[in-house]
């Protein structure tokens, strides 16, 4: 190639590069188109996950549901990345952020928080919970009432496992829907808080709110 | 452990300001919109049936690639006029511009094949290998697209 036709090429090269820069400034259209995507995706079905943040008294909480209820809440310090790709992994990678599906979960959570609701009318998705004994314990743990509370070995007897209070523990600290099922009100049969996934301070905070009558506070 | 795939968003999130590229330079940006829509969502269909070692980009940009073609059929059946070269995403191109509009509006009608090899190029930054699979030819047949398109645009940078 000769010299003059070289640097014909390296013009163009740079024109079409500065071009490119063009196109990325400004307003960000690429970013809207994919919101638009993602809405279109959640409204017509194509996505078998959807999920939105939400405010919260403890922070940003992160919603996620499938077409057959609410799958997981995630608190604030959860990594929202390695929450995506365990549901990614467990349930389908056709995910994505769309608020439409989650509306009502939404005004439920709002609702609790400001002590106007005591139960949640809320389909839940339990695709997230492992194990037939899992399933059982937060099922029986989504029975407690408001205020109301049981220990770990009455949870454990419940699901059908009288000396199993250490699994039930397990299972209630894994549990993907917290608050929604309320594992905060599973504490020690000798009146002590117990553990919470959320931080006990969120246990305690969210007895307090529904004036449960715990032994100690 | 074995690679995954990534969650859909992200998947989108990591490719949308390449894919959006693409498709303004290959259709404009009054079709791009559109074409963005077709892609992403054809993407999300065809997504759980994706091998997770799969090159997502070139993937991604094979079907924007082909939604561009469609667009471009649609537009000659159509006859619609061709989107105004000075706006780009609704904004004025600022000097140098008015040779690079001209540059633009050449890479627009240069043959499918050869548009699809610069724009990749020099908006996707792909390398040869990548080009070729997502406009589905040999690389040496995409090296030669690229060097074909790059010959014409030299016309219109530096008249003859």
């Amino acid at each position: 190639m000769s010299t003059r036709m070289t640097d014909e090429h390296s013009m163009v090269e740079r024109a079409l590069r500065r071009g490119a820069v063009a196109i990325d400034r400004g307003n960000d259209p690429a970013a809207e188109a994919a919101r638009r995507v993602a809405r279109r995706a959640a409204e017509e079905g194509l996505a078998d996950v959807v999920y939105t943040p939400v405010d919260s008294p403890f922070g940003e909480l992160l919603l996620a549901a499938t077409g057959r209820g609410l799958l997981r809440l995630a608190f604030p310090e959860e990594n929202v990345d390695s929450v995506l790709e365990r549901i990614s992994q467990r349930v389908s990678p056709r995910i994505v952020e769309a608020s439409g599906r989650l509306e009502e979960a939404r005004r439920e959570l709002d609702e609790y928080f400001a002590g106007r609701r005591h139960s949640f009318e809320l389909a839940l998705d339990w695709s997230l919970v492992g194990g037939p004994f899992g399933r059982k314990v937060l099922r029986v743990t989504s029975q407690i009432p408001y205020g109301g509370v049981l220990s770990y070995r009455e949870v454990a007897a419940d699901a059908g496992s009288p000396r199993g209070s250490r699994a039930a523990g397990n299972a209630l600290g894994s549990n993907p829907m917290p608050i929604v099922v309320p594992c905060h009100r599973v504490l020690h049969s000798g009146g002590g808080l117990g553990g919470y996934g959320g931080g006990v301070e969120r246990k305690r905070w969210l007895l307090e709110l529904e004036g449960a009558r715990t032994p100690r506070l | 452990m074995s690679k995954q795939l990534p969650p859909f968003q992200r998947f989108l999130d990591a490719h949308r300001d390449l894919v959006w590229r693409f498709l303004c330079s290959a259709v404009g940006p009054v079709e791009a919109e559109d074409c963005f829509q077709e892609t992403f969502i054809a993407a999300l269909r065809a997504y759980p049936r994706l091998r997770a070692d799969s090159n997502l980009r070139a993937w991604v940009l094979t079907i924007a690639h082909r939604k561009a073609l469609d667009a471009h059929r649609g537009r000659s059946r159509r006859a619609l006029p061709i989107a105004d070269p000075g706006v780009v995403d609704g904004r004025t191109h600022d000097a140098p511009a008015a040779r690079d509009e001209a540059l633009w509006e050449a890479v627009q009608e240069l043959p499918a094949r050869q548009r699809s090899a610069v724009v990749l190029r020099y908006l996707g930054d792909l390398p040869h290998r990548e080009i070729a699979a997502a406009i589905g030819c040999s690389e040496e047949a995409a090296r030669r697209s690229l060097h074909d398109g790059l010959t014409t645009l030299r016309k219109v940078v530096v008249p003859v």
